[in-house]
C-alpha cells in the first residue's frame, strides 16, 4: 500500500513538519466546533484548504481521488434522512427527517473538510518527517519509534502476505463463506510468525549495531518562528471565520 | 469502521481522546514489562502484521464480507498492553498517513478499536483460561474473546452514539443495527482468530503470550542423568483485580467526562430541530440559509461557551492523568 506522499517542493512542503502537524489538528477541531447552520463557514473552510492545494502544486484531482477514503460513512450519512426521526419534510415526493438532513449534512461537511486536510499533510509531508515532527512535538519516543518500524516494514509485510494470496490462488483457493476462513485464519498465523521473527533478527541487528532503546537524533529539527507563523494561517483564518460567520 | 471528523460532538470526541491519551500512556509502561527492551521493534512489527491482517477480508455470507479488528487477536499473540500500543500507531498511521479516520477522531477510534477490543478481549480470555489451562483451554478462549469484543465494541459505539453523536436516530435502531451485524462479524473474528493463535501455537508456542503458562520446563539429559531447568518464571498469573479495577476506572471516566458533556448535545440538537420546524411551516422553503444564520448565532453562544468549559476541565482531568502516571513512571 502506498502512501499519500507526492514529492514535491513548495512552500508548504517545505514547511516544517511539526508545523503542518499542528495547523492540520487545530484546522480539524475548528471546523468540527463550527454549528452545522453556518454554511458560508464551511464554505470558506474548503476555499481555504483549495487554497492550500494550490499553494502545494497537489492537483486537486489527486485530493478529490483519495476522498474516497470517507465513502462508508457518506453512504451512512446519506440514509440518515431516511430513517432520522422527528419532523419531515417532503423533497420531490420523498419524505425526509429534517434533523437527518441536518445531521447528514453536518458529517459530510465535517468529515469531508478533515480528510481533505489530512490528504493535504500526507500528500506534503515525508511519513518519516511527519514522525521527527511529532517526536519534536514531545509525542512519547516509544510510539513513535513503533511507528517508524511500523512504516519501514509495513510494505515488506504486505509482500508477505501478497505472496500467500497468490499462492493460496495458485493452488485453486476462492473463499465462498465462512467455512473457508480457517485457510485464512492460517495464513494469518503464519503472517504473524514471520512478521515476529522479522522483529527478533531486526532487534539482534540493532543490538548489534548499538541500539541503547532510544534512536540518536542527528540533527537540530526546531522549526523557525517563521515557519510556526506562517503553518498558524491555516488554524488562525479557519478560527477567524468560525468567529465571524 | 473508522470514524471521520464530525460524527460525533467535540465534547465526545475531546473525552474519548482524553480516555485513549490516558490507556496508552499507562499501556507504554506497562508494554516495557511485556516485551522488555525489544518493544520498539516487535511492537512496530506486530503493528504492521495488523496493518496486514486488517486487509485480509473473509467472507460472512455470499456477497458480503468483514474484515478482521485484530484487538483481540492482538491482545492474545501479544499481551494486551502491547496491544493497545500496537492498534493505536496502526489507527493513528492510518488516520495521519493514509487520511482513513478523523483526526479529531482518533481517540473514538482508538477507544473503540485498540482499547475495548484488546481489554474485553483479554479479560474474557483471562476468565476462560482460569478454568482449565491447556491447550484447548487457549484455543476456546480466544474464540470466544474475539466472537465477544466485536460487538462489545459495536455496543461502545453505540452508547458513543447515543450520548454524543450528531445524527437523530432511534437509541433502539442504533443498538439494534449495530448489534446484530457484529454478532455475525463477531462470529468470523472469533474463528479466525482462533485457527490464527491455534496455528502459531503448532508452530511456536512460545510466542503466544497468552499460552506462556503452557511452557513445560526444559529437561536436559545428560551423562549424569536428568536435569531440569526451571524457565525463568517471569511471574506467576497475575491476579485479575488490576484488571478489573483498571477497565472500570475507564469505563466510569469514559461514562463521567462523556456523558457530562452529552447532556448539552441533545439540547441543541432538538433546538435545531424545533427551529427547523418551524421555519419550514412558516417560510414554505427549508433552508433559507439567511434566515437560519441568525438562530445560528443565538444557538451558537450558549454551544461554544459549554465546548470551552468542556475542553478546559477535559484538558485539566486528562493532564491530571497523565501527570500521575508520569510520576509513577519517574519513581
Amino acid at each position: 500500500m502506498k502512501g499519500l506522499y507526492r514529492p514535491g517542493d513548495s512552500p508548504i512542503h517545505r514547511l516544517a513538519p511539526q508545523c503542518k502537524l499542528v495547523a492540520v489538528v487545530l484546522f480539524a477541531v475548528v471546523v468540527v466546533a463550527t454549528p452545522r447552520e453556518r454554511f458560508w463557514a464551511f464554505f470558506l473552510y474548503a476555499l481555504t484548504l483549495a487554497a492550500v492545494t494550490l499553494l502545494a502544486r497537489v492537483p486537486v484531482g489527486y485530493v478529490l481521488k483519495r476522498l474516497a477514503v470517507e465513502l462508508p460513512f457518506v453512504v451512512f450519512a446519506l440514509a440518515i434522512p431516511f430513517i432520522g426521526v422527528g419532523e419531515r419534510i417532503d423533497v420531490m415526493g420523498v419524505s425526509l427527517s429534517v434533523a437527518g438532513l441536518w445531521a447528514a449534512w453536518n458529517i459530510l461537511a465535517k468529515a469531508t473538510l478533515g480528510v481533505a486536510a489530512s490528504i493535504l499533510l500526507a500528500a506534503t509531508t515525508e511519513p518519516r518527517a511527519l514522525l521527527l515532527g511529532a517526536q519534536r512535538l514531545r509525542v512519547p519516543q516509544l510510539l513513535i519509534q513503533i511507528a517508524t518500524f511500523m512504516l519501514r516494514y509495513l510494505e515488506v509485510i504486505l509482500d508477505e502476505m501478497r505472496r500467500m494470496k497468490v499462492a493460496r490462488e495458485s493452488r485453486g483457493f476462492t473463499p465462498r463463506d465462512l467455512r473457508q476462513a480457517p485457510v485464512l485464519a492460517k495464513s494469518a498465523g503464519a503472517l504473524f510468525i514471520r512478521s515476529y521473527e522479522r522483529g527478533e533478527r531486526v532487534h539482534l541487528a540493532m543490538l548489534s549495531r548499538g541500539y541503547t532503546g532510544t534512536m540518536p537524533t542527528l540533527r537540530d529539527d526546531r522549526a523557525p518562528k517563521a515557519q510556526w507563523a506562517m503553518a498558524a494561517v491555516l488554524p488562525v483564518v479557519a478560527s477567524a471565520v468560525l468567529f465571524v460567520s | 469502521m473508522h470514524v471521520p471528523d464530525g460524527f460525533f460532538t467535540a465534547p465526545v470526541a475531546i473525552g474519548a481522546g482524553v480516555v485513549a491519551a490516558a490507556a496508552v500512556a499507562v499501556s507504554l509502561k506497562r508494554a516495557k514489562s511485556e516485551l522488555d527492551d525489544r518493544t520498539a521493534p516487535m511492537a512496530g512489527l506486530v503493528a504492521a502484521f495488523i496493518f496486514a491482517v486488517q486487509m485480509l477480508n473473509f467472507p460472512i455470507a455470499a456477497g458480503t464480507s468483514g474484515h478482521l479488528l485484530g484487538g483481540a487477536l492482538a491482545a492474545i499473540l501479544v499481551g494486551p498492553y502491547t496491544a493497545v500500543l500496537c492498534v493505536s500507531v496502526v489507527l493513528a498511521v492510518q488516520g495521519f498517513f493514509f487520511a482513513d479516520g478523523g483526526l479529531t477522531a482518533l481517540g473514538i477510534n482508538i477507544v473503540l478499536m485498540a482499547i475495548i477490543p484488546s481489554a474485553i478481549g483479554w479479560g474474557i480470555f483471562q476468565l476462560v483460561t482460569r478454568v482449565a489451562r491447556n491447550r484447548a483451554s487457549v484455543i476456546a478462549g480466544s474464540f470466544v474473546a474475539a466472537l465477544i469484543s466485536v460487538p462489545i465494541a459495536a455496543l461502545t459505539f453505540a452508547v458513543l452514539f447515543v450520548l454524543g453523536g450528531t445524527a437523530p436516530i432511534e437509541t433502539g435502531a442504533v443498538f439494534a443495527a449495530m448489534g446484530g451485524v457484529h454478532v455475525l462479524v463477531g462470529i468470523g473474528e472469533g474463528l479466525i482468530t482462533a485457527v490464527t493463535v491455534s496455528s502459531v501455537l503448532a508452530v511456536r508456542p512460545d510466542l503466544v503470550y497468552g499460552a506462556r503458562f503452557l511452557t513445560k520446563p526444559l529437561v536436559l539429559k545428560t551423562a549424569t542423568g536428568e536435569q531440569v531447568v526451571e524457565p525463568a518464571r517471569q511471574e506467576a498469573p497475575k491476579p485479575l483485580r488490576p484488571f478489573l479495577v483498571g477497565s472500570v476506572a475507564v469505563a466510569l471516566v469514559l461514562a463521567g467526562i462523556v456523558s457530562f458533556f452529552a447532556s448539552s448535545s441533545p439540547d441543541g440538537l432538538e433546538r435545531v430541530a424545533e427551529d427547523e420546524g418551524f421555519l419550514g411551516a412558516a417560510t414554505d422553503h427549508a433552508f433559507g440559509g439567511f434566515a437560519l444564520a441568525d438562530y445560528g448565532d443565538v444557538g451558537g453562544i450558549p454551544v461554544g461557551i459549554a465546548g470551552v468549559i468542556g475542553v478546559v476541565i477535559t484538558l485539566l482531568v486528562g493532564g491530571a492523568i497523565l501527570w500521575s502516571v508520569r510520576q509513577k513512571t519517574a519513581a
